[in-house]
C-alpha cells in the first residue's frame, strides 16, 4: 500500500468517526466540562449560566465537612460491596450448579433475563408494593409462617436491606448468564485432562474453572460496579433515600442537592467526586489484570 | 420412554432449581400483572390476594390520563435514538475496526470511560444547558421588535418547540448508548472477512459504498443486538427524562410516577401502567432472547 492511499484512508476513517465524535462532544463531553467548571461556582436553580459566581474551592471545602456527603459515600460503598459480593456468590454458585447443558435451557435463560429488561422505575414500583408494610405480599406470606409484619421501607436497616434484595433480584441473572456462558466456553480438553488426572469436584471448580474465568469475572465486576454507581432509579422510587439518609446513595444525593436543594454548583462538586471515586475503583480493578489489554487487538 | 430413563437424579435436581429460580424471576412481574386488574379495595384487603373480581378500571383510567401522549413521546424518543445510534455507531465501529489510522485504541478506551458517566451527573449540566438555550431564544425574541409584537404564530411557542425535551433526550440517549453499540459492533465486524470489501474496492466501490452496500447489511445481526440494548435504555430511562421533559413531552417512565401522589399511592393504576410499559421490552425478550444474551456476554466472554 502506498502512502497516499494510507492518508486517504485515514481521512475517510476520521470522517466515519465524525458523527460519533460530534454526539459525544455535545451529549457528554461538553456537559461534563460544564459540571467540572460548575463545581468551582455557585449557581442556584433558575439562574442563567452567565449568573454563576466563581467561589474557588469553597464548594470542595464545604463538602469535606458535609456529613450528608460522607454518609452518602458510605451508603454507596456499602451498597456496592454487598450487592456485588452477594450477586457474584449467588450467580457463580448457580452457574456451577446449572452448567450442564439440558433440554429447555433456552426457555429458562429467557425467563432469567426478564428482570433485566423491565424498566428500573417499574422494578422500584413493584418492589415498593411487594414490601409495603400494610398491603405488601412479603408481609402477607411472612405472616402465614408466623413472622410478624415489618415496615420494610420505614426503618433504616430494613430499607437498606430492601434495596439490596431488589438489586440482587434484578442483577444476579446478569452475572449468572455471563458466567454460565463463560463456563460453557471453557476448553473441554483442559477439563478432560484434569478429570483424567483424578481431580475431584472441588479441585475442578476452585483450582481450574474459577481461575480460568478470572478475566470474565473481572469484566463482570467492573461492569456491575459502574452500574451500581450510576443507577438510582430503583432507590429513587422505593425510598427516595430514606428513611433518614439510610439509602441515600451518591447519585441520589447529587440529584437532591441539584434539584431539591437547588444548589447546582455544590451538586456538581459532589458529582465530580463521584466520578473520581468511580475512576479510582475501576483503575484499581483493572490493575489486577487488564482485561482490555488482552483484547486490545480490536 | 428413553428420555424418562435418561433423567437421572442430578438432572431432576437441576430442573427443580431452574423452576424455583424462574418463579423468583417471574413472580414480581406476575404480581404486577395481576394487581393491575384489582380495585383499590381489593388491593387494600389481604384476603383477596389471588381471588378477586377482575376489573379493567385501572386501564381505563390510565388510558384517559394522557397515556397516548406519554406513549407517543416514548416511541419518538426511543426510535429516534435507536436509529441514530445504529447509524452513527455503525460508521464509527467500521472506522475503528477496519481502517488503519493513528489513535484507534485511545478512542476505544475513551469509549469505555464514557460508559462510567452517571445520569445524575449529566442531569445537572444538561438541565442548565437546556434552560439557557430556552432563555437565549426568549431574549432573542424580546430583542427583536417585530417578533416581540407578533401574536400569531406566537414566536415564544415556536421557541419552546425548539427546546423540545424530546430532541435533547434523543441526543443524550444516543450519546449514552454509543459506547456500548460501538463496542458491540466492533466485535461483530471482526467476524466479517475483509476479502469482500477489498474485492469491492478493487471493483471501484468507494469506501462509503462499501459501508452502505456491503458492511451495513452484513452487520445486521450485530445491529439487531445493538438496537435491542439501545431501545431498552431509551425506553426505560427515567432521570434525564424527568429533568428534561415537561407536561407535553413526558415519557412513560416519568408519567407513571404521577400516580405516586401526596394523598396516597394509586397501586392499581400504577400496576396497569407498569404492565403497559414493560410489554415492549418483554416481547423483545421473548422474540430475541438469543441476541440479548449474545449482547450481554459479548463484552465479557468473547470481548
Amino acid at each position: 500500500m502506498n502512502s497516499s492511499f494510507k492518508i486517504r484512508q485515514m481521512r475517510i476513517a476520521y470522517l466515519f468517526l465524525l458523527p460519533a465524535i460530534i454526539i459525544f462532544l455535545l451529549g457528554l463531553v461538553v456537559p461534563l466540562i460544564n459540571t467540572f467548571e460548575l463545581s468551582f461556582n455557585r449557581l442556584s436553580m433558575g439562574s442563567r449560566w452567565s449568573d454563576r459566581d466563581y467561589v474557588g474551592l469553597e464548594n470542595y471545602e464545604r463538602m469535606v465537612e458535609d456529613d450528608h456527603v460522607r454518609s452518602s459515600v458510605g451508603v454507596t460503598l456499602r451498597f456496592a460491596a454487598i450487592v456485588l459480593v452477594a450477586e457474584l456468590v449467588i450467580g457463580m454458585g448457580l452457574a456451577l450448579l446449572l452448567e450442564k447443558p439440558i433440554k429447555g435451557a433456552a426457555v429458562f435463560r429467557t425467563i432469567f433475563i426478564l428482570p433485566l429488561m423491565v424498566s428500573p422505575v417499574a422494578v422500584g414500583l413493584i418492589w415498593r408494593y411487594l414490601l409495603d408494610g400494610r398491603i405488601g405480599l412479603i408481609n402477607h406470606y411472612l405472616g402465614q409462617i408466623g413472622i410478624p409484619a415489618q415496615t420494610w421501607l420505614g426503618e433504616p436497616g430494613l430499607a437498606f436491606f430492601s434495596i439490596v434484595i431488589t438489586d440482587i433480584w434484578q442483577w444476579t441473572p446478569f452475572i449468572f448468564i455471563i458466567l454460565l456462558a463463560g463456563l460453557q466456553a471453557l476448553p473441554s480438553e483442559v477439563l478432560e485432562a484434569s478429570r483424567i488426572d483424578g481431580a475431584n469436584w472441588w479441585q475442578m471448580t476452585f483450582l481450574i474453572k474459577v481461575p480460568m474465568l478470572r478475566s470474565i469475572l473481572l469484566v463482570t465486576v467492573l461492569m456491575r460496579l459502574i452500574d451500581v454507581f450510576r443507577a438510582l432509579e430503583v432507590i429513587f422510587i422505593m425510598t427516595f433515600g430514606g428513611p433518614g439518609r439510610s439509602t441515600q446513595v451518591m447519585s441520589l444525593h447529587i440529584y437532591k442537592t441539584a434539584f431539591t436543594s437547588q444548589t447546582l454548583g455544590y451538586a456538581s462538586t459532589i458529582a465530580v467526586v463521584l466520578m473520581f471515586i468511580m475512576l479510582v475503583l475501576s483503575l484499581f480493578l483493572l490493575l489486577f489484570s487488564n482485561p482490555l489489554k488482552e483484547r486490545a487487538d480490536f | 420412554m428413553n428420555s424418562i430413563k435418561g433423567l437421572n437424579r442430578s438432572t431432576v435436581l437441576q430442573y427443580a432449581v431452574l423452576i424455583f429460580l424462574a418463579l423468583i424471576a417471574l413472580g414480581p412481574i406476575i404480581v404486577m400483572f395481576i394487581t393491575s386488574f384489582k380495585t383499590q379495595v381489593d388491593i387494600m384487603s389481604s384476603e383477596s390476594m389471588w381471588v378477586f373480581q377482575p376489573t379493567f378500571d385501572n386501564y381505563t383510567h390510565v388510558f384517559e390520563n394522557k397515556f397516548d401522549l406519554f406513549l407517543r413521546n416514548s416511541i419518538i424518543v426511543s426510535l429516534a435514538s435507536t436509529v441514530l445510534s445504529l447509524l452513527v455507531a455503525g460508521m464509527a465501529a467500521y472506522a475503528l475496526s477496519r481502517l488503519e489510522f493513528p489513535g484507534r485504541s485511545p478512542i476505544a478506551y475513551f469509549t469505555l470511560i464514557i460508559r462510567m458517566v452517571p445520569p445524575a451527573v449529566l442531569a445537572i449540566p444538561i438541565f442548565i444547558l437546556w434552560l439557557n438555550w430556552e432563555l437565549f431564544l426568549f431574549d432573542l425574541i424580546d430583542a427583536t421588535p417585530f417578533l416581540y409584537e407578533m401574536d400569531n404564530p406566537d414566536p415564544y411557542l415556536f421557541a419552546e418547540g425548539l427546546v423540545d425535551g424530546r430532541i435533547g433526550l434523543t441526543l443524550f440517549y444516543t450519546a449514552l448508548n454509543l459506547p456500548f453499540a460501538i463496542w458491540l459492533l466492533i466485535g461483530f465486524l471482526r467476524q466479517i472477512p475483509t476479502e469482500i470489501e477489498e474485492a469491492a474496492i478493487v471493483d471501484g466501490c468507494s469506501q462509503w459504498q462499501v459501508f452502505t452496500r456491503i458492511i451495513f447489511p452484513l452487520m445486521r445481526p450485530g445491529l439487531a443486538v445493538a438496537a435491542i440494548f439501545t431501545f431498552r435504555i431509551s425506553w426505560n430511562e427515567f432521570l434525564l427524562a424527568l429533568v428534561l421533559t415537561d407536561r407535553n413531552t413526558r415519557t412513560l417512565p416519568v408519567g407513571i410516577t404521577l400516580f405516586l401522589t401526596e394523598q396516597g399511592v394509586q397501586w392499581g393504576r400504577i400496576m396497569a401502567m407498569g404492565t403497559l410499559i414493560v410489554i415492549p421490552p418483554l416481547v423483545l425478550t421473548f422474540v430475541a432472547a438469543r441476541q440479548i444474551i449474545a449482547g450481554m456476554t459479548a463484552g465479557a466472554v468473547k470481548g
